[in-house]
């Protein structure tokens, strides 16, 4: 047997490794590993609680929005003001939520994923006039190929023209996801890392400011409907046999996400542009239910049972036998569930929703697919991108339900203990904060992210992590350059800051902790 | 593109951070980052990003050869930039090499003593930063203590936030490009460009005409000086409120939040909590003046 290590995985957000046992030109174990730790449920603690916004959003700078949402959500919880939002300050909310998956997903997919599968090099003999392309021509002309050199050789199928379509996508894809970022800024004063409280948003809003918004994102919607969703589709055609590979674990979770209706306290079941709950490949729709969720601890360097997040404590043991990640591993229904823009959407389609159902059966249809084959790299990218124009959509209509003159926010004071949850999805899947305040200080904070749902390791019961799952019996058609690992990888969007921050390494620092 | 042509080989470490100072890079308006990757930075000089884990194409053992390639290959010509803070070793490993795992404050200190210059970028690099956060358990700690830790004697220029400006960062490059490295005189006392931290953000202000007559916003959403809802303005030297983020479209306290002191070496752990009114004492201590 062939042991392939990967490491780094790159053009993902953070430190990862991959180790794949190859037996007869297949995987037959997969074991997906952090390798850099931060601490933030540690250095919390003692905190002004109104900082854990601020804090949380640096654990990710690709999805620090959603940091910042599931911990005003958090905080709203627990200051016991979750049912005032202004419309205003939710509708804001929202926008600044949309502007992030605007710029997460369009990164992801041209400047993160698009590598596996477009040629480069195809820009050498340009002779037309795209200025893009001319640029990237006279780069490779100059024979300085860095960042696009070295890669993997070999598996690219896309044509000429193909390749230069899509090379000039992934630049003008550089100057819309700016454009995204600018609309963050309008609203939430500067990204990464923007401005957002408990009680709503601290923004005034004025009329210049909606027309802003509203220019920018139509560019972006431009963008989505002429460029990203026919590139994703061009990629699908391309690579048919992708449409296959990279299946999971084959169970689907969503918080839901984007709040449509003021005054509700029920953050799993309110309505929501995406609705919250639990599915698999056999589409059977279930309400979300967040006492479900409990984390294992069986691979992780970490001693202790399985928990629920709310009482989520960690205690590091870097010696622990069989351990082989500072990853746990998330569980509903003690179960692995795959989480992000695939797992909302056959959620929402298993859940009855139209707008979903009848834009996935037309790209199902175009493909030759169906709805439970969706599972897959392909279906990954596809719903991803289908996503985007969802919610850019869904913005166009907010952005003219603001009322200017209005309250973006609400009061409020900070309790003597008190205990809260926030719940959102961020770009890459589904997010909760839980916090429990004391004395006016943060006593507890425990954050289960998204990539620890997809690259969590396997747990008690033997069930790998959905990445570990997806990678288990695949075909590599060639070690040197193992394609299909990095695909598979990438098509999860992992997020490893936002998963290695987990580790709550209390105790004795003086340890020799072994980082795979 | 001219015989001429200067090639500026760069290695960007990543360590303990969020890629949230990449990212910002990635929003610069003019030049667009497309430019600053594929064309001459300014004419003749082109900057040739080497290694950067979010951008490479490559992965796995080919994307740690490129290191090894810029460290042979340029020595004492390339240059070395850190996002994220170093750590005790064991918490950032940053891919491996013939089944060994390649530690970055390991890396960082090889590469940093063939390095023609090294820049800190964003404020875990230059400070500690969110890492460094009490209690600390990680050691995380900036280019600055390292580079004295380590007794390498190598110059260095501080360029944080949190994150920091996509401008702070091409204008630094641009003035190293044609005037060389930055003269003593030319950064603070924390290593950072007077250029763009020269300046207290209380004094240039759009709101500084609330605080002279006295109106101070009482709850997120009013108008008014924000000194009560914890603005850290009057102890935070940067030029945000003249330059504006994302392409000039706003900034923090335009949005009506307060400045939570991002650039300062305080940042996160002295200047919070981020939202109570500073002392007195210290805000006096720290008003009007220029550094």
């Amino acid at each position: 047997m062939a042991k392939l290590i990967i490491d780094p995985v790159t053009r993902i957000e953070g430190h990862l490794k991959i180790e794949a046992l190859i037996d007869k030109g297949k995987i037959k174990e997969a074991k997906s590993s952090g390798t850099m730790f931060r601490g933030f449920e540690v250095f919390l603690k003692g905190r002004d609680p109104r900082d854990a916004q601020q804090i949380t959003q640096r654990v990710c700078g690709v999805c620090p929005i959603s940091h910042g949402t599931a911990s005003t959500h958090c905080l709203d919880s627990a200051f016991n003001i979750a049912g005032k939002i202004p419309k205003n300050g939710r509708i804001l909310r929202n926008l600044i939520l949309g502007t992030e998956y605007i710029h997460s997903h369009i990164l992801h997919f041209y400047h993160l994923a698009a590598l596996d599968f477009v040629d480069v090099a195809a820009a050498a003999e340009y002779d037309g006039m795209d200025v893009a392309l001319q640029t990237v021509r006279d780069f490779i002309s100059a024979g300085a190929l860095q960042p696009f050199t070295p890669r993997y050789e070999g598996d690219y199928r896309l044509s000429k023209e193909q390749n230069l379509s899509a090379i000039s996508s992934y630049v003008e894809a550089l100057r819309i996801r700016r454009i995204a970022h600018e609309m963050t800024a309008i609203f939430a004063g500067k990204a990464p890392h923007a401005c957002l409280v408990p009680g709503g948003v601290a923004t005034q809003i004025t009329e210049d400011k909606i027309a802003a918004f509203l220019w920018r994102l139509n560019e972006c919607r431009k963008f989505i409907e002429n460029y990203y969703l026919p590139d994703v589709v061009m990629i699908a055609e391309a690579y048919p046999d992708y449409q296959l590979v990279g299946r999971g674990c084959g169970n689907y979770l969503s918080y839901g996400v984007f709040e449509l209706t003021d005054g509700d306290t029920d953050l799993a079941n309110r309505p929501k542009l995406l609705k919250s709950g639990t599915t698999s490949r056999k589409l059977e729709y279930k309400p979300l239910d967040l006492s479900r969720i409990a984390e294992d601890l069986h691979s992780s360097w970490l001693d202790g049972e399985m928990h629920h997040p709310s009482n989520g404590m960690t205690v590091p043991n870097p010696n622990k036998e069989k351990a082989y990640s500072w990853l746990k591993s998330p569980r509903y229904e003690n179960q692995p569930y795959e989480v992000g823009p695939l797992a909302r959407f056959m959620v929402a389609y298993a859940g009855g929703d139209e707008t979903v159902r009848s834009t996935l059966d037309a790209y199902a249809e175009e493909l030759g697919i169906t709805i439970t084959d969706l599972p897959s790299v392909i279906g990954r990218h596809l719903t991803r991108a289908i996503e985007t124009q969802l919610v850019a959509n869904a913005m166009s209509e907010w952005v003219l339900q603001l009322e200017v003159g209005a309250p973006t926010a609400t009061e409020f004071t900070i309790p003597e203990s008190s205990e809260g949850v926030g719940i959102t999805e961020a770009a890459r899947g589904a997010l909760g904060h839980w916090i429990r305040i004391k004395d006016k200080k943060i006593e507890n904070y425990q954050l289960v992210v998204p990539t620890t749902w997809n690259a969590g390791p396997t747990d008690e019961k033997g069930k790998p992590g959905p990445i570990e799952h997806a990678l288990i019996g695949t075909r590599i058609k060639d070690e040197e350059n193992p394609f299909e690992v990095v695909r598979i990888v990438r098509s999860f969007d992992p997020c490893l800051a936002c998963a290695v921050h987990i580790v709550d390494a209390r105790g004795n620092t003086k340890q020799t902790f072994k980082v795979l | 593109m001219p015989e001429s042509l200067q090639e500026f080989p760069v290695i960007w470490f990543q360590g303990a951070g969020c890629s949230g100072c990449s990212v910002s890079l990635l929003n610069t308006t003019f030049p667009s980052v497309a430019s600053v990757l594929l064309e001459q930075l300014l004419p003749g000089k082109h900057i040739n990003l080497r290694f950067h884990p979010t951008i490479m194409a490559a992965s796995g053992e080919p994307a740690i050869s490129a290191i090894r390639v810029v460290k042979d290959e340029f020595a004492d010509n390339f240059i070395l930039v850190l996002e994220g803070a170093l750590q005790e070793k064991v918490y950032c490993s940053i891919g491996e090499s013939d089944g060994r795992e390649i530690y970055l404050s390991e890396e960082f200190k090889d590469v940093a003593e063939r390095a023609l210059a090294i820049i800190a970028f964003g404020t875990c690099a230059a400070f500690g930063g969110i890492p460094s956060s009490a209690p600390n358990l990680t050691k995380s700690h900036g280019v600055g203590e390292f580079l004295k830790t380590n007794n390498i004697k190598k110059p260095y220029i501080n360029i944080p936030g949190c994150p920091p400006h996509p401008d702070w960062f091409v204008g630094t490059v641009a003035s190293v490009l044609i005037y060389g490295l930055p003269k003593p005189e030319s950064l603070d006392e924390v290593g950072r460009p007077k250029r763009f931290y020269g300046k207290l953000i209380h004094d240039n202000c759009p709101r500084r005409a609330y605080f002279d007559t006295g109106r101070f916003a009482k709850r997120f959403g009013d108008e008014g000086c924000l000194l009560e809802l914890g603005c850290k303005g009057p102890q935070t030297y940067a030029d945000c409120p003249l330059r504006l983020w994302n392409g000039g479209t706003n900034w923090c306290v335009g949005a009506g939040a307060p400045c939570i002191g991002c650039v300062e070496p305080e940042f996160p752990n002295r200047n919070s909590p981020f939202y109570e009114k500073l002392q007195e004492k210290r805000f006096s201590e720290f008003s009007i003046k220029t550094k």
